[in-house]
């Protein structure tokens, strides 16, 4: 009996005592935030990360090169003096735990931009964006029809979408055959992550199939992808020229594990920008040589950045990873992503002053990005990545892309650059930016008017004091 | 002391047979309600809507969906999700394809039509029973989660599977805040929960349950188990259907067939195994438990400023989660409503207890 009451009253504290904790959660939560006591004067980045689950192991070196950078600029003194602050939230890349996260980092003051690293995920928050008035960069993933800034004023698909990706590899198998025109009559099988994310490339690739006459197999391999054996029994009976495999996690090594059992050479492997790190082949052992793998635009290896993580961050101690990971692939693309967020500060202070940004005024930064080769230089990124430039029609900034392959110890490009054919890509982002339109009820802004009215705009005042234009009108409104 | 309901007659079958016979109940009901339309938009803020509560709501009504069939019914489902996924791709394809209905329609059509599918899936029931049966429901899981990602119909052909929701409107009110969706989806929840209680009081609801405690004896006793077993399957899947359809449109706003996976039709189950097998209460409980408890864990660090790594939050997160389901199953097998049933026990004869 009396243990009974016990326990009662244990329970009616514990429900008592969640219940209020939810309902503080808002207050609890702003008094978090990392390094001083308030998010005021300083420019706040919420890193959305998954370093648990099915796909941690590529997870995490992408966390951790995000979260280097950030440190970085930091230890060189902040964004033109501003600091940076961030806080990290494991979303384990499902979607529900992103929107919880997204919701739990979104009202922090300044919050710059979200970096969902989940097509999913972006595709769930890209809803919520106009109303929070907060950019997304999906640099290397999310939607591509997001390159369309009249439809998507706050996606920036960045340096390339899964269209990007896929056209540049059916450049690559022509070339590898003399000639786009050579690829008659080939078979090319398409294993992919049974996901929005992995059927992202797949009208791109019924387009140049009914260009160039390939025969294109689309084989799906369910979450988290472990299991494998049917659709590499399919790839046994089809015997295709080429595997092209757009998977992520445990699915990339498991899928090259498969292609050693089944005896499908390496070689004739293309993987996407996302399967093609040290995570997918590492596991595989020397089975993996001769893998191949798109490059979006970095592969591995060191540039002058890096050596300035490892002396100003790691040898403080203050590294996020360990030091041997710097400068791998997915370390190399968080801090890429992460760069790329902090350019789109820098290049909305020349606008709006040198103060924290909303994240408004950061959607302007990243509409105007003008990454240079000067800059690049500057940046420590030489020979990285290739000079990027975005407006108001065009939010990817740029279609480069390469090839690299291993070599069973590290990735090495195996081609030159490619750039991706807008001839193709273009009517295809104009027609689904357009569906997108008819479905969500928006109503698109207007990319030529805005530029007039910045145009008259500009010789009135000095840039500093412009009020901010357009962007907040063209928010998608809903139908009144 | 104060909860006694000495000296509370009833003298007629109307007053004997209302919900809440005993006044406090009634008080703390209307109490209940007054706090979650009034005190709680006052106080809370947009992130403990969006993020908590209306998820937690939501979920709330797939899990009282589940329990009618599982608690009430006796029939183990692992389809849940399934039906749920059903409910939001019907509402999507209603919305779109006639875009004149107001969204309580598009609702009840799209329960409707989960209804129907969970029919269609609850006739095996009537031959197998037990974890055989629980089998077959995980056919609907697999069946469904193949349908909408290979059949492009039903995701309106959208090249990557995922689809996107235009924002609710009715009755000239859009429900696009955190306050707006909170009060819509407690509105639903609590009609819903009404209409669920009065289905377990009823015949319906006896028969359901005689089914569950020996299918042999109701039959005796003249209850057609082809009726009893298929409607509380058609029940169930209204009730999953449309918080489906509440999933994606409210919650979610865009999604892909792997929002309804396996896993959520897991939680649910064990929402109900924890909160409390045929109860209502339990439902609540159950959701809050699976729902709310990971989210305040995974945060608890941040707010004594512990500082430790986000992968060790979430390891955490997870043994501290898992040991507690352990204990409350040890502490309470019947689940968390049998505890507030034993709470307000107890508190009749505090402070004297013989």
């Amino acid at each position: 009996m009396k243990s009974l009451i016990r326990m009662n009253a244990k329970t009616a504290l514990a429900i008592a005592g969640i219940a209020a904790a939810a309902l503080c959660t808002p207050l609890a939560s702003t008094a978090q935030t990392k390094g001083a006591a308030a998010g005021k004067g300083e420019q706040f980045f919420p890193v959305l990360v998954y370093r648990t689950g099915a796909y941690g192991p590529n997870g995490t070196p992408w966390a951790n090169g995000y979260v280097d950078y950030l440190k970085l600029v930091n230890a060189q003194g902040g964004i033109n003096g501003v600091r940076i602050t961030f806080e990290e939230c494991e979303t384990g890349y499902d979607t529900a735990r992103s929107v919880e996260c997204y919701e739990r980092l979104k009202s922090r003051p300044n919050a710059a931009v979200f970096q969902p690293l989940s097509t999913g995920a972006t595709f769930a928050i890209t809803d919520k964006a106009p109303t929070d008035k907060i950019p997304i960069i999906t640099a290397g993933y999310g939607r591509s029809e997001s390159v369309e800034g009249e439809v998507f004023p706050w996606n920036f698909p960045l340096l390339g979408t899964y269209w990007t990706a896929a056209d540049v590899l059916v450049q690559h198998l022509g070339k590898l055959n003399g000639g786009l025109d050579k690829l008659k009559g080939k078979k090319i099988a398409l294993i992919y992550h049974d996901s929005p994310y992995g059927k992202e490339p797949i009208p791109l690739l019924t387009e140049r199939s009914k260009l160039h006459g390939f025969q294109l197999t689309t084989i799906p391999v369910t979450h988290p992808g472990v299991e494998q054996k049917a659709a590499w029994l399919q790839i046994r009976q089809l015997r295709p020229d080429y595997v092209v495999l757009w998977g992520w996690g445990v699915m990339n090594s498991t899928a090259i594990r498969e292609a050693v059992a089944t005896g499908f050479p390496r070689d004739k492997m293309f993987g996407g920008w996302w399967s093609a790190a040290e995570p997918d082949v590492t596991p595989v052992g020397a089975d993996a040589k001769g893998y191949n793998g798109m490059a979006y635009q970095h592969g591995a290896g060191r540039s002058k950045v890096h050596q300035d993580i490892l002396n100003l961050v790691h040898a403080k101690g203050q590294g996020t990873g360990p030091a041997d990971e710097v400068g791998s692939v997915l370390y190399n693309r968080g801090l890429i992503s992460a760069m790329l967020g902090v350019e789109a500060v820098r290049q909305a202070q020349l606008r709006y002053g040198v103060r924290p940004l909303t994240g408004e005024e950061v959607r302007y930064g990243l509409e105007n990005l003008n990454i240079d080769a000067k800059r690049i230089d500057a940046l420590g990124l030489a020979g990285v990545i290739r000079p990027l430039a975005t407006n108001c029609r065009d939010h990817e900034g740029s279609r480069w892309a390469r090839v690299h392959t291993w070599d069973g110890t590290k990735w090495s490009f195996s081609s030159d650059w490619y750039e991706a054919d807008s001839q193709i890509i273009k009517p295809m982002i104009r027609d689904a930016a357009a569906r997108y339109v008819t479905e969500k009820k928006i109503t698109r802004r207007s990319c030529e008017a805005e530029m007039t009215a910045a145009a008259k705009a500009a010789p009135a005042a000095t840039p500093a004091k412009t009020a901010p234009a357009a962007p907040a009108k063209a928010v998608p409104a809903a139908k009144k | 002391m104060l909860y006694r309901e000495n000296g509370q007659f009833k003298t007629s079958y109307v007053e004997d047979q209302q919900i809440l016979p005993i006044v406090q109940d009634r008080w703390f009901m209307l109490a209940l309600l007054a706090f979650a339309y009034i005190g709680l938009p006052l106080i809370a803020s947009d992130y403990t809507f969006r993020a908590l509560i209306v998820p937690f709501l939501i979920l709330a009504i797939a899990a009282i969906g589940l329990n009618i069939l599982v608690g009430y019914c006796g029939q183990i489902s692992l389809g849940t999700a399934a039906f749920m996924a059903v409910g939001a791709y019907a509402a999507y394809n209603i919305v779109i394809r006639a875009p004149v209905l107001n969204f309580i329609v598009v609702l009840v059509l799209a329960g409707g039509v989960a209804a129907v599918v969970g029919v269609l899936f609850g006739i095996p029931s009537l031959r197998i029973k037990g974890l055989y049966l629980a089998v077959a429901t995980l056919a609907a899981q697999f069946f469904v989660d193949w349908m909408f990602a290979r059949v492009k119909w039903f995701t309106n052909y959208s090249s990557s599977g995922s689809v996107s929701t235009a924002p609710i409107e009715m009755f000239g009110w859009a429900v696009e805040s955190a306050l707006d969706k909170y009060l819509f989806v407690l509105t639903i929840a609590v009609v819903l929960t009404l209409a669920a209680k009065n289905l377990v009081r009823g015949h319906i609801g006896r028969s359901w349950m005689a089914m569950r405690d020996m299918d042999v004896a109701a039959e005796v006793i003249g209850i057609r188990p082809l009726y009893a077993k298929l409607s509380a399957f058609a029940v169930s899947s209204f009730y999953a259907g449309i918080a489906g359809a509440l999933w994606g449109f409210v919650h979610l706003g865009a999604w892909e067939p792997l929002a309804f996976n396996i896993n959520l039709s897991l939680n649910l189950l064990f929402m109900i195994i924890i909160g409390g097998m045929g109860s209502l209460l339990g439902a609540y409980f159950g959701a809050a438990f699976i729902v709310l408890l990971p989210i305040l864990l995974n945060q608890v660090p941040g707010w004594f400023g512990i500082p430790i790594s986000t992968a060790l939050a979430s390891h955490l997160e997870l043994i501290i989660f898992g040991s507690l389901i352990v204990f409350f199953l040890i502490a309470e097998p019947h689940g968390l409503a049998r505890l507030w049933a034993i709470g307000k026990e107890k508190l009749r004869l505090w402070p004297f207890p013989h």
